[in-house]
C-alpha cells in the first residue's frame, strides 16, 4: 500500500508545544507513541528549537514528523503531525493556538503574561486538541470555554498590601518585591 | 483578587521570568493538602493544581503512592463551584488518570457534573469521565454519553464524540450501539460536531465496506460545512478507490475532483494531494490538480508553498511530465526563505529539468547547503542519485558535488549527527559507481578521500570493502595502496582489520602488486588487535602459496554462510563432542540479501523489512527444527518464497513455503479458515506427487479457528534411486473435520464432520534445489571450481526477442545469483555475457556462464561448472 494513504482518522495531531526562547519547554503535550519517553521528548524539542528559532519560516520537517511553527518576542509555538498529513490542518491548529492565547493575554503574548496566565494555556490546549483528534479550531470558542476569570487589576500599592495580608510573609519580603518590582520597571 | 496576589508572588521570585522555574516536587505535592482545608481558597487551589500540571508536564516524575495521595486530597475541591477551578480539576484528574491508583473514585462526581445544569462543566467532565473509566464502567454511563452525543451544546456533543473515538479502542462493542446517536450528530449544524460525527460513523462501520461506501456516497451528496470534515471524506473516498480498484470514472473520484473547487484552501490541498497520489492516474486527470498546487507555489503562506512543492515533488517521480508545466514557479521557489522550500523546489526541477539545467541548479543549491536540516540534505543527495541514473554523462558534476558536500561536512564538524547524512552521501556514490562503470575511477578518489579523514567506523569499513572489491580491477590498482596502507596505520582496529582484507585482496588480485603487499601486510603482524594480526596472517599465508584457487577461495570470495546459521551449528557442535570434524556444509547458506539491500539504498525508510528478510530463513530453520518429526534432515538448506494455492477470497486460505533439505523437501502450508461459523480440525494437506517422490510424513494443524491462521507441513522425500531427477508437480487437497460453531461465540458444535478442499498444484523447480550465492569475483571461482565436471551447451530460444528478457527467464528459472553485475544488459549491444552462481543442495558451488547473442531470436551457449558432477548434470538438463 501506498504510505501516502494513511488509515483514515481523526488523530491528526502527534504534538504540541510552547518553548520559551532558551528552548526550554513550557508547555508539551504529546498525544502518540513517537516519543514516548520524556528523554526522547526533550531531545526532540532542542532539535527542533536549534532549527527553527533563528530562521523564521514557519514550518519545518524534522525526523520524519511535519511541524509547524509561530514566535512572538520570547515565545515558540509548534504543532505536530505526521509527515502525511495535510500541512494546512496542522497550521490551522497552531493559528488557533496562537490566537486563543494571544486572546487571553489581551494580545500580549510573551513569556511572563504567559507564565501568569499558565492555567488558562493549560485549559486551552486541552480544548484545542484532545488526545490527537482536534477537538475545536475556533480561537473565539476555544477562549469561551475555557472562561478565564480575565479581569487584570494593574499592580498597585494596595496588591502589596494585600499580598502581605494575605500570605505569611514577613514585612522585609514584601519590601524586598516591591524594590525588585522597580527594578523590573526600570530595566523595562 | 487572589490572582493579583499570585502576580505578586511569581514577582517575588525575583529576576525569572518563570514562576515556576525551581519547583520542588515535594513541596509541590505538600502544598497539596491545602486542598483539605475549609473553606476553599478557589484562587490558592488553583495555582497549586497548575503547578502540579506544570511539573507533570515538565516530565517530572511522581511515584503512584505520591500521585495517589495528591488525587485523594484533590476530590475535595468538587466541593468548591468554582469555576476555573473545577476545570483545572478535571484536566488534573486526565493527567493523572495513569499516574495514580483508585482513580475511579471521582466517576460519581462527574457523572453528576457531565448530567448536571451547568454548561461549562459538562463537557470537561465528560471528556474527564470517558478517560478514567473502563469498559465495565462504561455501561452505567452509557445512557448519559447517547444524550450527551445528541446534545445541542456543541461543545457538549464534540467531547462525547471525541471520546467516544477513544473508548473505540477498548471498548468498541460498545460504542457500536452509539451510531445512531452518531448519525444524529452528524447533521449538526456545528461543523466541529459534524466532523467529529463522520469520523465517529466511519470507525464504527470501518470493517463493513459497503457500510462506509453508503456513509460516503450519503455525505458527499450534502454539502458539508466542515472543511475537515471534507478532508476525511477525501481520504475515505480515497481509501475506497484504492480497495476497489474502480475506474476513474466513479462518482467517489468526481467527488474528489469536485473538491478541488471548494473554497478552502485547506479541503484544496486534501483533494489535490489525494488525485496526485493515487496509483494510476493519466496525465489529463492530474493536470487539474496539478494547477491547483502551482497557484499554491505562490502562495504568500509558507505553509502552502510548502505542502504544494511537497506533494510536487512526490509526483515528479511519477510523472515528471505533468510536473514539468509548474518549472516556472518552482524557479521563483529556489531563492525562497524558508530553505526546505527552497531544497524541494530543486530537487523537483533537478527531476523535471533537462540536462543542460543541471549545471545551474547545482550552483544554486549549493548556496545554501549549509543551512538546510539534515533531512533535507539527505533529500538533495537522493535527488542527485537518481539524476545521475538518468543524465549518466553527467556524473562529473554530480559526484564532485557530493563530494565537497561530505567534505564541508568533515571541515564543520558538526557534532549534530550528520552520520546519516554522510551514509546517504556514500551509498550515492557507491550506488554511482555500481551503475555506472565510466564514473568508477573518479568516484572511488573520492571515497579514497572521504576515509583520510572520517570518524564514522561503519563507512571507513564499507569504504575500504568496496575498494578491496572493486580497485584492484581498475586500471592502476596501485594508486588505492597508499589510501588503505594509510588506515592500517592510523585507525582503530575495526577499520584496520578492514583495511587488511582490502590490500589482501589486492594482492591476490594482482601479481605485480603480490610482493609489495606481503611487504605491507607483514608489518601488522604484530598489530595489537587480535583480529588484525589473525587476518594479516592468515592472508599472509594464503597468499605466499600462489595458488590461485585458494586466493579465489579464501580471499577475493568470502563464506557464504549465514552468520546465524553457522553460530548455531558450531555451538551445538562444541556441546556435543564428535571424532568427526566441523562440517561447513552442514550450515545453511546465507540468503542473498543484496537484492533487499539494493531496494533498501534506494528507499531508506524500507531498512527495517530488510532485516527481517534476511534472517528469514533462520526463522524457519528454527521453527522447523523444532518440530520432531523433522529432527533427522539435517539443516535446512533454501526456504521457497510463499506461492498461494487459494484465490485470496475463498473460504480457506493457503500458501505453501517449500523448505528444501538434503534429502527432502518439507511444505509448510500456511492455513487460514475465513468462515466465522466453522472450526476446522485435525488439518492436512495431502499430496500427490510426480513418480519417484515419496510423502514420508503428514504434521497436521491440530485447530483452526476463526481468522487464525495455522500451520501445517508435509515431508517428501526425494527420489533416491535417481539422483537427476528432482523437478515435479504435487497436487494438494487440504482434508479436515468440519465442525460447525457460533459466529459469536465461536462456541463449536459436538459433532463435525469429514470434509476436503481441492488446492492448486504446486510445482518444484531446479530453483528450489539452487541457493543464491553472490561471488564478488566470478573469475576467480570459476577459476576455482575448475573443469572437471564440466558441460556445455547450445540453445535457441526462440521465444524471447531482446537481452533484457532472456537475461530475466534465465535468472529466474535457474533462481542463481547474477555476478558480477551481468544481470544489467548494456544497451544497443547484441551480445553479453551473463554470470550466475549458486550453491546445490548438498552445499556443491554451482557456476554458470551463458554467453547471448541476439539475431533474429537469442541464441545462447551456457556452460555449467560445478564441485559436483549430478549437480552439474541438473542443472544443464533444466535448461531447454
Amino acid at each position: 500500500m501506498d504510505a501516502s494513504f494513511p488509515e483514515p482518522s481523526l488523530y491528526t495531531i502527534k504534538a504540541v508545544a510552547i518553548l520559551d526562547n532558551d528552548g526550554e519547554r513550557i508547555i508539551a503535550k504529546y498525544f502518540d507513541d513517537t516519543f514516548p519517553t520524556s528523554k526522547e521528548q526533550r531531545a526532540f524539542e532542542k532539535n527542533l528549537f536549534n532549527k527553527t528559532h533563528r530562521a523564521n519560516a514557519e514550518i519545518i520537517m524534522l525526523e520524519g514528523i511535519t511541524c509547524v511553527y509561530r514566535s512572538n518576542v520570547d515565545l515558540f509555538f509548534y504543532v505536530m503531525g505526521s509527515s502525511n498529513e495535510n500541512e494546512l490542518i496542522l497550521a490551522s491548529v497552531l493559528n488557533c493556538l496562537y490566537d486563543s492565547v494571544s486572546q487571553m493575554l489581551r494580545k500580549n503574548v510573551e513569556k511572563r503574561a504567559l507564565m501568569d496566565n499558565l492555567d488558562g494555556v493549560f485549559l486551552a490546549v486541552d480544548e484545542i486538541v484532545d488526545g490527537g483528534i482536534i477537538l475545536e479550531a475556533d480561537p473565539n470558542a476555544v477562549v469561551q470555554r475555557v472562561a478565564l476569570r480575565t479581569e487584570d487589576v494593574p499592580l498597585t500599592e494596595q496588591t502589596v498590601a494585600q499580598l502581605a495580608e494575605d500570605l505569611p510573609v514577613s514585612m522585609l519580603q514584601v519590601l524586598q518585591s516591591a524594590k525588585e518590582q522597580i527594578k523590573w520597571s526600570l530595566l523595562k | 483578587m487572589l490572582g493579583l496576589r499570585r502576580d505578586k508572588k511569581d514577582e517575588e521570585d525575583g529576576f525569572s521570568l518563570n514562576p515556576f522555574n525551581n519547583l520542588e516536587k515535594t513541596s509541590v505535592l505538600q502544598e497539596a493538602r491545602t486542598f483539605n482545608e475549609t473553606p476553599i481558597n478557589p484562587r490558592k487551589c488553583c495555582h497549586i493544581l497548575t503547578k502540579v500540571l506544570y511539573l507533570i508536564n515538565q516530565g517530572e516524575h511522581i511515584a503512584t503512592t505520591e500521585a495517589t495521595e495528591t488525587f485523594f486530597a484533590m476530590t475535595k475541591l468538587f466541593q468548591s463551584q468554582d469555576v476555573t477551578l473545577r476545570r483545572m480539576v478535571y484536566l488534573t484528574i486526565k493527567e493523572m488518570a495513569d499516574l495514580a491508583e483508585d482513580v475511579i473514585i471521582v466517576t460519581s462526581s462527574l457523572t453528576k457534573d457531565m448530567t448536571g445544569k451547568e454548561d461549562m462543566y459538562r463537557a470537561a467532565a465528560i471528556r474527564a469521565l470517558c478517560r478514567i473509566t473502563d469498559s465495565t464502567m462504561l455501561q452505567s454511563i452509557e445512557r448519559y454519553m447517547k444524550q450527551a452525543i445528541v446534545d445541542r451544546n456543541p461543545s457538549v456533543s464534540s467531547a462525547a464524540l471525541t471520546s467516544s473515538l477513544h473508548l473505540m479502542r477498548s471498548s468498541g462493542d460498545v460504542v457500536k450501539r452509539w451510531v445512531n446517536e452518531a448519525a444524529e450528530a452528524a447533521s449538526s449544524d456545528n461543523i466541529m460536531v459534524q466532523y467529529h460525527a463522520i469520523g465517529v460513523l466511519y470507525h464504527i462501520k470501518k470493517t463493513d465496506r459497503l457500510g462506509v461506501s453508503k456513509l460516503v456516497s450519503k455525505f458527499t451528496k450534502q454539502s458539508l460545512r466542515s472543511p475537515y470534515a471534507y478532508c476525511l471524506l477525501i481520504r475515505i473516498a480515497t481509501k475506497l478507490l484504492e480497495e476497489e480498484s474502480e475506474g476513474r470514472d466513479s462518482p467517489l473520484f468526481d467527488f474528489i475532483e469536485t473538491c478541488l473547487r471548494h473554497k478552502s484552501e485547506l479541503v484544496i490541498y486534501e483533494a489535490a494531494h489525494a488525485i496526485v497520489n493515487m496509483p494510476n492516474t493519466s496525465a489529463r486527470e492530474l493536470a487539474p490538480a496539478i494547477s491547483v498546487l502551482q497557484l499554491f507555489c505562490s502562495s504568500p503562506k509558507p505553509t502552502l508553498r510548502f505542502a504544494a512543492v511537497r506533494t510536487l515533488n512526490k509526483v515528479a517521480m511519477k510523472h515528471p511530465a505533468a510536473v514539468a508545466a509548474c518549472n516556472l514557479d518552482l524557479e521563483n521557489l529556489i531563492t525562497d526563505v524558508n530553505r526546505s522550500i527552497a531544497t524541494l523546489a530543486i530537487t523537483t526541477l533537478l527531476k523535471t529539468g533537462s540536462e543542460s539545467s543541471v549545471d545551474r541548479l547545482m550552483k544554486q543549491i549549493s548556496t545554501f547547503m549549509s543551512e538546510i536540516s539534515d533531512e533535507f540534505k539527505i533529500v538533495v543527495v537522493q535527488a542527485i542519485r537518481s539524476l545521475c541514473l538518468k543524465f549518466p554523462r553527467k556524473h562529473g558534476v554530480l559526484m564532485n558535488f557530493l563530494a565537497s558536500m561530505l567534505r564541508d561536512e568533515n571541515s564543520s564538524n558538526s557534532s549534530q549527527g550528520g552520520f546519516d547524512y554522510k551514509r546517504a552521501i556514500v551509498d550515492s556514490l557507491i550506488g554511482i559507481i555500481e551503475e555506472n562503470p565510466d564514473a568508477k575511477e573518479a568516484g572511488l578518489a573520492h571515497l579514497c578521500e572521504f576515509i583520510e579523514d572520517c570518524e564514522h567506523t561503519v563507512l571507513a569499513t564499507r569504504i575500504l570493502h568496496l575498494l578491496g572489491r572493486e580497485g584492484p580491477r581498475t586500471p592502476s590498482p596501485s594508486k588505492y595502496i597508499r589510501f588503505i596502507y594509510n588506515r592500517v596505520i592510523l585507525e582503530n582496529s575495526a577499520v584496520r582489520a578492514a583495511a587488511v582484507s582490502a590490500l589482501a585482496k589486492f594482492g591476490a588480485h594482482c601479481e605485480e602488486l603480490m610482493p609489495s603487499v606481503v611487504v605491507l601486510l607483514s608489518r601488522s603482524l604484530l598489530d595489537t588487535d587480535d583480529e588484525v594480526r589473525d587476518r594479516a596472517t592468515f592472508y599472509l599465508n594464503v597468499l605466499k602459496q600462489g595458488n590461485k584457487a585458494l586466493n579465489s577461495a579464501y580471499i577475493l570470495n568470502g563464506l557464504n554462510v549465514s552468520v546465524v546459521g553457522l553460530e548455531r551449528a558450531l555451538h551445538s557442535y562444541t556441546l556435543e563432542p564428535s571424532e568427526t570434524q566441523f562440517d561447513m556444509k552442514s550450515v545453511p547458506l546465507a540468503t542473498q540479501p543484496l537484492a533487499e539491500q539494493k531496494t533498501a539504498e534506494v528507499t531508506p525508510a524500507a531498512k527495517a523489512p530488510d532485516k527481517v528478510a534476511a534472517t528469514r530463513q533462520d526463522i524457519y530453520a528454527e521453527q522447523l527444527a523444532a518440530i520432531p518429526e523433522f529432527q533427522g534432515l539435517g539443516p535446512l538448506f533454501k526456504s521457497s518464497a510463499a506461492v498461494q494455492l487459494t484465490e485470496s477470497e475463498t473460504e480457506y486460505v493457503v500458501r505453501c513455503i517449500k523448505h528444501t533439505f538434503t534429502n527432502h523437501i518439507v511444505f509448510q502450508f500456511d492455513c487460514t479458515n475465513t468462515l466465522n461459523d466453522q472450526i476446522l480440525e485435525n488439518v492436512t494437506v495431502q499430496m500427490e506427487p510426480t513418480e519417484g517422490f515419496e510423502v514420508l510424513s503428514y504434521v497436521p494443524a491440530a485447530s483452526l479457528p476463526y481468522g487464525q491462521p495455522g500451520i501445517t507441513y508435509t515431508c517428501v522425500a526425494l527420489p533416491e534411486d535417481d539422483p537427476t531427477s528432482v523437478i515435479g508437480t504435487f497436487s494438494n487437497t487440504l482434508k479436515f473435520l468440519v465442525k460447525d460453531c457460533d459466529p459469536n461465540t465461536g462456541e463449536p458444535d459436538e459433532e463435525g464432520y469429514e470434509d476436503e478442499y481441492v488446492l492448486e498444484d504446486v510445482e518444484v523447480t531446479i530453483s528450489d534445489h539452487i541457493q543464491k550465492v553472490l561471488k564478488p569475483n566470478f573469475a576467480a571461482s570459476w577459476d576455482e571450481v575448475g573443469e572437471d565436471y564440466q558441460m556445455e551447451d547450445t540453445y535457441a530460444l526462440s521465444t524471447v526477442k531482446t537481452l533484457e528478457d532472456a537475461v530475466k527467464n534465465i535468472v529466474d528459472h535457474m533462481g542463481m545469483q547474477p555476478c558480477e553485475r551481468s544481470d544489467k544488459v548494456p544497451a544497443d549491444k547484441s551480445a553479453h555475457t551473463l554470470f550466475l552462481a549458486g550453491v546445490y543442495r548438498g552445499g556443491h558451488d554451482v557456476l554458470v556462464r551463458a554467453r547471448l547473442a541476439v539475431d533474429d531470436g537469442v541464441t545462447m551457449q551456457i556452460t555449467v561448472r560445478s564441485t559436483d558432477e549430478t549437480a552439474a548434470e541438473v542443472i544443464s538438463a533444466s535448461v531447454g
